[in-house]
């Protein structure tokens, strides 16, 4: 077993040995550039670049031609918001999205706010971290041009409504986008069943290299915008720049590699998620899930463990790395604003801990993992005064604290 | 981020975790921080007829620099009088345990957790007399 156990498959994955293979000759021998028409370099390169499109396409149901390469998720996100936004103008300067978006989405919205008098409202979600629909629905106006709600949410898994969403969409007659950074290759989905007009995608969240992703976007009924990346008029004037014809290539393998592989890899996750929480949960009292834990992704667990602080948990668990939404791993001091969002306390939110498995995740590292996870717990509950005051009777959360 | 070794050390070692019976009138207790801010330190001194600091004990809710900051002046106020535990500032602490911008209100923390912990001493004291 190497350590540390890496169970942060959120953040980004290994690129799959399989995917790169795929790649290699497109770095050296076959560096040809796909847009060259004039010989068999371009040519082959150019095939290469639309098999990876046709790849893209089929995991998410979509034509190969509604398949635009970008740099990954987030520069799809400011394409598909800026560029929608600019173009529908004349239309409508209203935008919806959820406070519990990725910051690709929120930081876009912002500057559209800021710098070019759009007006976005922020709807909030349910403790579960799920839209409320009704409320999506009732904040939709003749001015909204276009709605952004994430497939999957990165820190806590939770999977929106999206089939209910692209039908509001579509009956009010509203963009959606959706940012599936964190669902594409983990949970099925379909543009078309799902009313999705835009979807953001990114390939090192699915075994796929880093610095390259895709932006879907529908062509019928068509969707316009303005691009943000002006030259050669690439991607069909959307996104302009040589292709790179490895990273799309591995795109491509990590997609159709997913397709192939969902279903049972969705079990064995979920199974090995189960594992992970009974055995914690056995053990330890005090812990809670952070949103709804059966709309979630298989691989990701999101658990908060009252009385502990989740920096000094990873500290103490540092054959096992993790991601927490305790204020004291990020440079702003804030516990996690989706956390904060959806409810979480900020003393709950302080001492979150994010599990990630993925592919590469087994059985044996799960329980190795169980283990380091509950003899830290006690040991810094040992040393928490909090919780003595819980053995004592006391809620902390009746204290009058003076904070600092 | 990676730790510095004294962290980690004071960390992984803590030094005088525990409590002291907080109804001895020798006991002096200060409880300082929330939760809400993600860390919580409680201090405990206790103080022999001479006016001298001869045991100290803590426990902390928070991250491992507030974990070590508060090991780490446990350590340091043993064998000292009041006069000299209060005379220790949160610089001293960030000094020694080379704290990054960030963690530096680990230390204030500790600081005050100190004046918290001598002001319930003499609180008890004076209600004696």
């Amino acid at each position: 077993m190497k350590l540390p156990i890496y169970l942060d498959y959120q953040a980004t994955t290994p690129v799959d040995p399989r995917v790169l293979t795929a790649m290699l000759p497109w770095f050296t021998e076959k560096f040809g550039n796909p847009a060259s028409r004039s010989h068999p370099y371009g040519w082959e390169a150019e095939q290469a670049v639309e098999t990876a499109r046709e790849q893209v396409a089929a995991l998410i149901g979509a034509d190969p031609r509604e398949i635009v390469f970008t740099s990954g998720a987030t520069e799809s996100d400011n394409l598909a918001i800026t560029g929608v936004a600019r173009f529908n103008r004349a239309r409508g300067d209203h935008i919806i999205t959820l406070v519990t978006e990725h910051k690709a989405v929120l930081d876009t919205c912002r500057h559209l706010e800021a710098d070019e008098g759009f007006r976005v409202t922020y709807l909030p979600v349910e403790p579960s971290g799920l839209v409320d629909l009704q409320r999506l629905a009732a904040a939709i106006t003749d001015q909204t041009i276009l709605v952004s709600i994430m497939a999957v949410n990165n820190e806590v898994g939770v999977i929106q409504p999206l089939a209910e969403i692209g039908a509001l969409c579509r009956a009010r007659k509203v963009y959606f986008h959706c940012d599936a950074a964190q669902g594409v290759g983990k949970i099925p989905l379909d543009v078309d069943k799902m009313n999705i007009d835009l979807l953001s995608i990114s390939a090192h969240k699915i075994y796929g290299p880093k610095g390259i992703g895709a932006l879907y976007v529908r062509r019928r009924p068509r969707v316009r915008l303005k691009a943000l990346i002006h030259g050669g008029g690439h991607e069909r004037g959307m996104r302009s720049g040589t292709l790179s014809t490895p990273l799309i290539v591995g795109l491509g393998a990590a997609c159709a590699f997913s397709q192939q592989e969902m279903p049972a890899e969705s079990r064995r996750l979920l199974a090995l998620r189960q594992r992970l929480y009974e055995g914690i949960t056995a053990r330890l009292t005090h812990v809670g899930v952070n949103g709804d834990l059966e709309q979630r992704v298989p691989g990701n667990l999101n658990l908060s463990f009252g009385y502990v602080e989740g920096e000094s948990l990873m500290m103490a668990i540092k054959d096992v790395a993790v991601s927490s939404g305790s204020a004291c791993t990020s440079a702003s001091l804030e516990p996690s604003y989706v956390l904060r969002a959806m409810g979480v306390g900020e003393e709950m939110a302080h001492t979150s801990i994010r599990f990630g498995l993925g592919r590469q995740t087994t059985d044996e590292e799960v329980k190795f993992v169980i283990d380091k996870v509950v003899t830290a717990v006690e040991k810094l509950r040992d040393m928490s005064p909090l919780w003595d005051m819980v053995q004592e009777g006391i809620d902390p959360s009746t204290v009058q604290w003076s904070g600092h | 981020m990676s730790y510095n070794d004294k962290v980690l050390d004071h960390y992984e070692n803590p030094r005088n975790v525990g409590v002291l019976d907080k109804n001895d009138d020798r006991v002096g207790t200060g409880m300082v921080g929330a939760p809400a801010c993600g860390d919580v330190m409680r201090l405990q001194i206790r103080v022999n007829d001479q006016g001298v600091i001869d045991d100290a004990k803590f426990k902390t809710f928070g991250c491992g620099s507030a974990i070590a900051s508060s090991s780490l002046v446990t350590e340091w106020i043993k064998g000292k009088t009041l006069d000299e535990a209060l005379a220790i500032k949160n610089t001293q602490v960030a000094e020694e345990l080379a704290l990054p911008p960030v963690k530096i209100h680990c230390s204030v923390l500790a600081e005050d957790a100190i004046k918290s912990a001598i002001q319930d001493y003499r609180r008890k004291q004076q209600a004696k007399e």
